[in-house]
């Protein structure tokens, strides 16, 4: 392995390069294993540009790490199928973050100091990335997260860290507000994980809602770590006519089965957001409950009957079937909703150190630059999801959102947000922070 | 829900937490009481029941009740045999050091957590329960002075979560015949009375503490195998348990296996009670602050006896 | 020579050895020597109580976040610039500290431990539940303009590794001093001997009191150090995981040793780092370690040299 990546690096013949470079694909945990004492004294045109991958292995957050991992492989791969960046190989060096932020953290130190990456990505949970984040703007290492969290657009962060690739959870949530009030009902009781993430869709939703005439009759906010939930159902209100609900970790598949047992056959309107299920089979025992109820999703699990080429183009590299299924595995559900954005990041950033002229190290700012000034992200292999307009002044992108229903244990596409119905006022102008 | 409904459910729910804890718990008490050292790995021997239970379920095929019933008789025993190990190789060596049983404890607790991480993976798995109905309870009240039966909104159990309660309760009476009336269960209580004269009375304490280790994981596996089909195997899921089996140990006094049941019965179901009355993270603060104080003013437990 | 000038020398070294590093450490080294001292302040602070007093407390991830929260809060809500807004976490931590100890220390041994871990468990869900202010699990980012501590930013590579040289230095220096005065050999006593200790006519409720306020506040320095230098105070740091590291630490390094919090430290930091360049599982080697350490170095890693080598080890 070693010896391979070396050849690559010093060879000018594409052909062998391209070969080396395949095997450099194949894993990015084989790629941490490098020695990488090694320092380069410049940078020369083979030499691979190096992305840090910050990816949750262990803890809460490895079911999607797994996923985020697979689809930044499969990106950097197709990336480098298509000549690299600015002719030079993309090579990823993935660190586990423990689902953590200290080790987030430090994680990002090593990117900067000890890896010497160009570049440091990756990561969901937000703890991870509003603990990391700060390091990252200190290292002056450009940091493009993949986390939904409102964090970035928010202000809270700094002019190094960018979310190009996914939409934030104020404008998803804010989204959702017409289509459950005019189709589903008025009157909703929401349940959701009694942290900042269910605490953003506590407050996002209610606020939205409100302004379509509908009102919140209740907000039920589950403890972290909790195991089991019918005890906390009787709180939903008698004259609920939507339960909206989100949860994150281990315990979503109780909760939602939970839930079902709770309401047997006569349940209310149901309005979900996909994390509840995200990388669980909707077709698991004890979820037949959930025929005919509503999701958000970041894009859709089941390849639609109008399936765009470019989601074909998506599904085939990255190893994912019809049913948004490992095509390995049919048993192994990726988590869909969220990891198109490692793929949408990566090419971003690609654009990004090509309109910079990106040679190394020392052009960090002017790639900051040059992602600031991308506005509109036409829908292409790179960009599957949907087209989307990036802010440059908050670093935060804004795309379509997807409500799809469960049909016969599938989720079928029933309504597409406009990105108008995902925009709200700038809170924060990191262009004028100094890089 | 009105608050008659709402508390005999929360109670309900209390109960299977309850029930699954007790087992849990017992097996711990039965470590703590006998060999006095404190298993801070226990959680990961309910952790790998479930995860076992999930595979012999996965491999076994055809019905669900017959995957599950494998499951039930191969996981506790297949985790009790990993205890064994694990008590002859570290334990027996450090001579169950208090101390030096907690870090050893530890580091076993990051061995299995991680090898099940490297083989089983991240993801949550659910085992299909062998049966599953649900039930609706009635409730009464009063309307013109007469009774009235009626169905309230969202009051319900399954019959698999009524049945757990049973195992439960089954299995705790099989351990205490066990303690009480058979010849393991004698030398078993005479090596918690006293190490010393067991040695001298020709008790072979190594063996009896190596079986003792077994059991109490094989318990919280067992325990684990009942719940499975309700939550998920998770290789993460054995922090709760042990943090909960140490609560109900403390509180129902140590070593003491009727006191760790009552109070077993007592966290689970308090609960389920006191969400019924406080918003959810509320009700967890001011449950795990009552543990403390009955702790901190009654430090032999609630159901111990004073020794000093 | 002396123990005592054997002492001083060995310690010295230590801190000069310390001080020349920042000169030519590489960067990532340099970084995370930075953060190994603070954290080694945690251990030590742990260490007063657990090594010198006999207290195994299983929640002093509560001191640690009392202090990055005392800090913290002082910071968003009160404006407060680093100075003030650290003895505010110094404050906090100590102020737990003593209604932690007046309630836990009427408990002993594994009640002890499990009074801690349910006081601790508390404070964590606290944290979440007032989320509003806390920002909860997420945590909230102390900018670098709010570490600005008299002209000089704490941000900046050098200021950090100064700055937690700095607390390191005083933490060792104090606990040192402690060991060797009248009050700490009273501690000793009490651990190796509670009853022995009462008999002689110490006030053993009082001690402990003040060994766990001791304790807790030299947590909660690390605490607060740690946000203010790291720029993130979150509410993971007071969940379980952060009571059994500083137990770990010391455990490794030697409990009851003045240097083993700090080796302890050291070597589980670089123990992980280095095994998650081979594997994904990289808590199997840390826990591989921790049963080898166990089974043949007990004392942990300085406990063993004092028992060996240098006895005269405080």
């Amino acid at each position: 392995m070693t010896s391979k990546t070396k050849t690559s690096n010093t060879t000018t013949n594409t052909t062998t390069r391209r070969g080396a470079l395949k095997t450099l694909g194949l894993g990015a945990g084989a790629a941490a294993t490098l020695p990488l004492w090694a320092r380069y004294s410049s940078a020369q045109s083979a030499e691979p540009i190096k992305i840090g991958f910050q990816v949750h292995r262990t803890g809460i957050g490895a079911a999607y790490g797994r996923w985020y991992d697979r689809t930044s492989t499969a990106a950097a791969k197709v990336i480098n199928d298509m000549g690299g960046i600015n002719g030079r190989p993309v090579q990823i060096i993935a660190e586990d973050d423990g689902t953590d932020p200290k080790r987030g953290a430090e994680v990002v130190e090593k990117f900067a100091t000890q890896h010497n990456c160009d570049i440091a990505f990756g990561t969901l949970f937000s703890h991870v990335v509003i603990g990391s984040a700060p390091r990252a703007g200190e290292l002056k290492i450009p940091y493009f997260v993949v986390s939904e969290g409102h964090h970035v657009a928010s202000g809270m962060l700094n002019r190094y860290t960018l979310q190009p690739g996914i939409t934030d959870v104020k404008s998803q949530v804010q989204a959702m507000a017409p289509f459950v009030s005019s189709n589903l009902g008025k009157k909703v009781t929401m349940i959701f994980p009694d942290f900042a993430f269910g605490h953003d869709h506590r407050d996002y939703f209610t606020a939205a809602i409100e302004a379509q005439g509908g009102e919140v009759l209740a907000h039920i906010a589950i403890p972290p770590t909790e195991t089991s939930f019918t005890k906390y159902f009787p709180k939903i209100p008698r004259q609920t006519e939507v339960i909206y609900h989100v949860m994150v970790g281990p315990a979503v598949l109780t909760f939602v089965k939970e839930l079902g047992e709770f309401f047997g056959p006569n349940r209310p309107e149901m309005f979900g957001f996909i994390d509840s299920l995200e990388a669980v089979d909707i077709a698991s025992p004890g979820l037949e409950f959930l025929e005919g109820s509503y999701f958000w999703e970041g894009m859709p699990r089941y390849a639609q009957a109008d399936q765009t080429p470019y989601d074909k183009f998506y599904r085939e590299h990255v190893g994912v079937d019809e049913n948004g299924a490992s095509v390995s595995d049919p048993k192994d559900i990726s988590t869909f909703a969220h990891m198109f954005g490692c793929w949408e990041t990566l090419f971003t950033v690609k654009q990004g150190m090509e309109a910079a002229g990106y040679q190394g190290v020392a052009d960090r700012a002017k790639l900051i630059e040059a992602v600031e000034a991308m506005t509109d992200i036409p829908i292409s292999n790179e960009h599957p999801q949907g087209t989307k307009l990036f802010n440059g002044k908050t670093h935060q992108v804004f795309g379509p959102q997807y409500i799809s229903k469960v049909n016969e244990g599938k989720l079928i596409l029933q309504h597409t947000t406009s990105i108008e119905d995902t925009l709200y006022p700038d809170e924060v102008d990191y262009t004028t922070q100094p890089l | 829900m009105e608050i008659g409904p709402y508390i005999l459910l929360a109670s309900l729910e209390g109960a299977v937490t309850a029930a699954v804890l007790a087992l849990t718990a017992v097996g711990l008490s039965l470590v703590f009481g006998v060999m006095r050292v404190v298993n801070v790995a226990h959680g990961e021997f309910f952790m790998l029941g479930a995860v076992l239970a999930w595979w012999v379920a996965q491999s076994v095929g055809g019905h669900p009740a017959v995957g599950f019933a494998a499951a039930l008789v191969i996981a506790p025993l297949l985790v009790a045999a990993i205890a064994v190990v694990a008590d002859m190789t570290v334990l027996k060596r450090i001579e169950y050091d208090p101390e030096r049983t907690i870090v050893a404890t530890i580091g076993i607790l990051y061995i299995i957590q991680q090898v099940t991480l490297m083989t089983y993976g991240p993801d949550a798995r659910p085992v299909e329960p062998p049966f599953n109905t649900r039930l609706a309870i009635p409730w009464f009240e009063f309307v013109d002075g007469k009774f009235q039966m009626y169905w309230p909104w969202g009051l319900s159990t399954t019959s698999y979560k009524l049945s757990v309660i049973a195992a439960a309760g089954v299995v705790l009476v099989g351990v205490w015949l066990m303690m009480a009336r058979t010849k393991i269960g004698l030398l078993m209580r005479a090596t918690q009375l006293d190490r010393e004269t067991a040695l001298a009375f020709g008790i072979p304490v190594e063996r009896i503490y190596a079986i003792v280790f077994g059991m109490g994981a094989g318990l919280a596996a067992l325990a684990a195998v009942l719940i499975v089909p309700i939550q998920q195997a998770h290789y993460l899921m054995g922090g709760d348990p042990l943090l909960l089996s140490f609560i109900v140990v403390i509180i129902g006094g140590l070593g003491s296996l009727p006191g760790t049941v009552l109070a077993a019965i007592l966290i689970g179901l308090s609960d389920g009670i006191i969400s019924v009355f406080f918003s959810p993270t509320l009700a967890k603060i001011l449950a795990t602050l009552l543990v403390a104080l009955v702790l901190v003013f009654r430090p032999q437990g609630l159901f111990g006896v004073k020794t000093r | 020579m002396s123990d005592r000038q054997k002492t001083v020398l060995l310690h010295g070294g230590l801190l000069a050895l310390l001080l020349g590093l920042q000169f030519v450490l590489p960067a990532y080294h340099h970084g995370n020597l930075a953060r190994i001292m603070v954290l080694a302040v945690y251990a030590m602070g742990y260490n007063i109580m657990f090594g010198y007093t006999g207290l195994l407390s299983l929640g002093h991830a509560l001191f640690f976040a009392a202090g990055m929260y005392g800090m913290g809060m002082s910071v968003q809500l009160l404006g407060a610039t680093p100075a003030p807004a650290m003895i505010g976490g110094l404050i906090a931590g100590a102020v737990v500290a003593a209604a932690l100890g007046a309630l836990a220390l009427r408990t002993a041994d594994v009640a002890f431990m499990i009074v801690t871990l349910m006081f601790a468990q508390a404070g964590y869900l606290a944290v979440l539940y007032f989320g509003s202010v806390t920002r909860g699990d997420e945590g909230f980012v102390i900018q670098q303009a709010q570490r600005m501590m008299m002209g000089i930013d704490l941000s900046d590579a050098t200021n950090r590794y100064f700055a937690a040289f700095i607390l390191f230095a005083l933490c060792l220096i104090a606990v040192l001093w402690l060991v060797q005065s009248p009050f700490g050999k009273v501690l000793v006593a009490i651990r190796e001997n509670e009853e022995r200790a009462r008999m002689l006519g110490y006030d053993v409720f009082r001690h402990k009191l003040i060994a766990v306020i001791l304790s807790g506040t030299m947590s909660a320095a690390a605490g607060a150090a740690y946000g203010l230098l790291f720029g993130y105070v979150g509410a993971t740091f007071a969940s379980v995981q952060y009571s059994i590291f500083p137990l770990l630490w010391v455990l490794l390094g030697g409990a009851g040793t003045a240097l083993g919090p700090f080796i302890g430290t050291l070597f589980m930091f670089y123990l992980i780092d280095l095994s998650s360049n081979v594997t994904s599982a990289y808590m199997l080697i840390a826990g591989v370690a921790l049963v080898v350490l166990t089974l043949f170095a007990p004392q942990g890693l300085i406990g063993e040299v004092r028992s060996r080598i240098w006895r005269w080890l405080p």
